[in-house]
């Protein structure tokens, strides 16, 4: 068996191309999910879409129509409960993602027929990725560098310091609403590889390898796309080899990864890093 | 003196019980303005309706048109270990007008020019957490002025200072003064910053005084707001107030 051997079949060069467009987008997005040290709302949003995607099965839906709408949804009452101060975003995430959860279980328990989709869902599958996929994925990523770069500098200063950010004019309230999008729809298009309960490794790993080794901004959003692009792309081909879930494999490859970043950086990385890791 | 913010019988509750009642204040063009009070007074609630960021439960606040209004935290609400450099942070004044993600170069000059006014030239690439404290409050009084504000905000400026550091922000806000800009904060520092500004105003959930230092840093008027005695000294032509602890003899 050689390295390439997999690279043969249709299925795994769709899912090899998704899994490295998924690191990378995952990674890219990331760095403001952990900036805002908002780690904990991928891993609610995947959730919640859980919900949407358990929901869509069991009414005949388009999985991304239904999910999709569910969890941008769900991403947008979140930052509103949370906004209006009463409970924090950690609450307001673990009541509405995990409500949310708890309904999609409730209708694969109901609906048996529903049950093998809704396995792929939770654990991630590179069987069955069509070519279109794999071009709504990049169409994603498209989707998210050109909004990064059209409101670097208001998304910067919105996650930096959002009361000042107010006051100086910009529209904070609609950044927050475009990060959340950039994050629904990511994880969408990019959970059915990684599968909904791995998803937010992907979100928060490189993100935080990157600010390990970096005290900037601009160059952290190049470094984690890199480091996630590189965990899916080498963590499919071990996914095969291995004969293991490709999500457990990236996801593994990237807490490796982690880990090595985590030893070589020493107090300086842990230091830059901060609030994120104790 | 044209008016720039006028509180109208502004009351203020984030959905218990208020935290500011029935204030009326006006802040006029040139004013140089203190905001003290104990902690949880309502001072950082009476300029977060100031700048607008909130919106009064009843009253109303009045501002002038097109007012340009700068903003500096408390810098103990920085997170310092946020990625980003001192130009960085200077250039994201103008993060409302610009879709651009590069700086330009003009911009570049403008940044140097003001980090060099404040005493800061050639810290355009350092990250903000290896500065000393008074350099850190720089940066973003720096960034305030980017925007040449008609009314500069500042929260608790010299809020965990040393004396150096908090000599030089008083200087810097007295000539910012002189120069036009209209200046209103809040402290905690009533010997150190309030004394020295032209009008102070005392609050305590209402206001209670409004007037020159003078007028308002009476034992009377500290007692209202504190909730606990206050002596007043003159030294040297200044006021100094102390606290004279019931019991201690």
């Amino acid at each position: 068996m050689t390295l390439f051997e997999p690279f043969q079949f249709e299925f795994f060069r769709n899912g090899f191309m998704v899994a490295t467009l998924a690191g990378a987008i995952c990674g890219l997005v990331g760095v403001y999910v952990v900036l805002r040290s908002m780690s904990y709302i991928g891993h609610g949003l995947s959730h919640s879409i859980f919900g949407g995607a358990a929901a869509s099965a069991v009414l005949g839906v388009n999985f991304y129509l239904g999910a999709g709408m569910w969890g941008l949804l769900s991403a947008l009452m979140i930052g509103r409960v949370a906004r209006r101060g009463k409970i924090g975003a950690d609450a307001a995430i673990g009541v509405i993602t995990t409500a949310s959860f708890a309904l999609g279980l409730a209708l694969s328990n109901v609906f048996g027929q529903a049950k093998r989709s809704i396995e792929a869902v939770l654990f991630g599958s590179i069987l069955g990725v069509t070519t279109l996929e794999v071009i709504a994925v990049a169409c994603v990523g498209v989707l998210a560098i050109v909004i990064i770069s059209a409101f670097y500098r208001k998304l910067l200063f919105a996650t930096f310091d959002p009361e000042v950010a107010d006051v100086t004019g910009v529209n904070v309230g609609r950044m927050e609403a475009l990060l959340m999008l950039m994050l629904a729809v990511t994880i969408l298009f990019t959970m059915k590889i990684v599968g909904v309960l791995l998803i937010s490794a992907l979100l928060v790993t490189p993100a935080v390898i990157a600010r390990m080794v970096t005290n900037s901004f601009a160059r952290m959003l190049v470094i984690a796309p890199l480091v996630g692009a590189a965990c899916g792309a080498v963590g499919m081909v071990i996914s095969y080899h291995a004969d293991i879930s490709s999500g457990a494999s990236i996801i593994l490859l990237a807490a490796f990864v982690f880990i090595v970043v985590y030893t070589v950086t020493g107090a300086r990385g842990r230091g830059n890093a901060g609030g994120m890791i104790h | 003196m044209t008016s720039l913010i006028e509180l109208d019988g502004i009351s203020h509750s984030y959905g218990g019980p208020t935290v500011l009642e029935h204030v009326h204040l006006t802040i006029d063009e040139g004013s140089f303005l203190g905001v003290i009070g104990p902690s949880g007074s309502g001072k950082t609630t009476l300029l977060r309706l100031v700048l607008g960021n909130l919106r009064p439960t009843e009253g109303v606040v009045r501002r002038r048109d097109n007012l340009r209004i700068a903003y500096v935290p408390q810098v103990e609400t920085v997170n310092w270990n946020f990625p980003i450099t001192v130009s960085e942070v200077v250039l994201m004044a103008a993060a409302a007008k610009w879709y651009r993600p590069r700086a330009t170069e003009s911009e570049r000059k403008r940044v140097a020019e003001l980090l060099e006014q404040l005493g800061l030239g050639g810290f355009e690439h350092r990250h903000i957490r290896e500065l000393s404290g008074g350099q850190q409050q720089r940066v973003f009084l720096a960034r305030a002025l980017h925007r040449d504000p008609e009314l500069l905000v500042l929260d608790e400026p010299t809020s965990g200072v040393d004396v150096r550091t908090r000599h030089e922000v008083v200087h810097l806000l007295t000539d910012l003064h002189r120069n036009g800009t209209s200046v209103v904060l809040s402290t905690h520092d009533i010997n150190g910053l309030a004394a020295h500004l032209p009008m102070i105003a005392c609050v305590n959930r209402e206001l209670i005084a409004v007037g020159t230092p003078a007028e308002v840093l009476t034992s009377s008027v500290l007692e209202r707001t504190y909730g606990a005695p206050m002596e007043v000294l003159e030294h040297g032509g200044m006021l100094l107030v102390t606290d004279s602890p019931m019991g201690i003899e």
